[in-house]
């Protein structure tokens, strides 16, 4: 058993610290490298859905709370990452891809989490805040799964040619920001 | 967040190196528009080899650029980017737009600048 708790204002230049830390903290489990790869990127979008939506009303001056706590328990590595802001009106729709409320992102951010991590929870209500779970466990799943599935999928034999991925930055009127 | 860049044939090379994330892709987006700009270029080549990270605010500045770039008729590649790298844009979909090569000449080939490549006056 270990764990970590950090409690930290919702700015851009966080992001980086959040995921340094947690990073760390899965590398005591026995992951491989590129499963922390994915520790740290599902950890960086989720940090970074809190600093976008969780409190659009607050200034750079005095940003709003995020708590990042992660957590080692019988073998696996539990994240969460907490605020107190406004809540997510629709899960279902924040969850599908490509789904995104500001023009200049790819609504991606719940679909890396989803695919890097074996399990994720979201728990929001309005004006309560928004609490993001996630759960891995090493030798599980991964990027490397995902990707050969579909490259199965599609018959190319891998991830390497210009072919693969969810279709999102492909899709109409998702193409990234301006 | 450290961004290079110079101008090879009608290409603009951009060398980066760090992290791309919600808060460095701000500097990214301002400092490789202001590049295209100042060097009047038609192609984008990102030199990914010093990339360590990027999530999807950064793909989002990556497609960002991609999008400035092709509505003018250029093209954007992508070189030398890292296994864990290379597999975000693969899964994202970013590689059926934006084609992803080995190495900078490899790039410079492909967006159609041959002479460029084979005279390997880059840095």
């Amino acid at each position: 058993m270990n764990w970590m708790r950090l409690e930290l204002p919702a700015l851009p230049e966080n992001v980086a610290l959040v995921r340094v830390a947690v990073g760390s903290l899965a590398a005591q489990l026995d992951f491989t490298l590129a499963d922390i790869e994915e520790i740290r990127v599902a950890t960086s979008e989720a940090f970074s859905n809190a600093v976008l939506h969780a409190y659009p009303q607050s200034s750079p001056e005095q940003p709003g709370a995020v708590t990042v706590e992660a957590r080692i328990d019988g073998g696996a590595l539990e994240i969460s990452v907490a605020d107190r802001g406004v809540g997510i009106p629709d899960v279902d729709l924040a969850r599908t891809a490509a789904y995104t409320t500001r023009e200049d992102r790819m609504g991606l951010g719940f679909v890396f989490m989803e695919t890097f991590m074996d399990e994720i929870a979201v728990r929001t209500a309005p004006g309560s805040g928004t609490r993001v779970v996630m759960r891995k466990r090493p030798a599980g799943g991964g990027l490397a799964k995902a990707g050969s599935e579909v490259a199965e999928a599609r018959g190319t034999g891998g991830a390497t040619g210009a072919s693969g991925g969810t279709g999102v930055a492909g899709a109409s009127g998702c193409g990234g920001e301006r | 967040m450290d961004i290079t860049s110079e101008k090879v044939g009608e290409a603009l090379l951009v060398r980066v190196s760090g992290e791309l994330d919600l808060d460095t892709a701000r500097d990214f987006r301002a400092r490789v528009d202001a590049d295209l700009d100042r060097f009047g270029s038609h192609h984008l080549i990102l030199d990914f080899a010093g990339v360590g990270f990027v999530d999807s605010s950064g793909l989002g500045a990556i497609l960002g650029r991609y999008k400035r770039v092709a509505e003018k008729g250029g093209q954007v590649a992508i070189c030398r980017p890292r296994d864990h790298v290379r597999r975000l844009l693969d899964l994202a979909g970013v590689m059926r737009i934006v084609r992803v090569y080995g190495s900078r000449e490899q790039a410079l080939i492909g967006v159609g600048q041959k002479e460029a490549a084979a005279g390997g006056d880059f840095r």
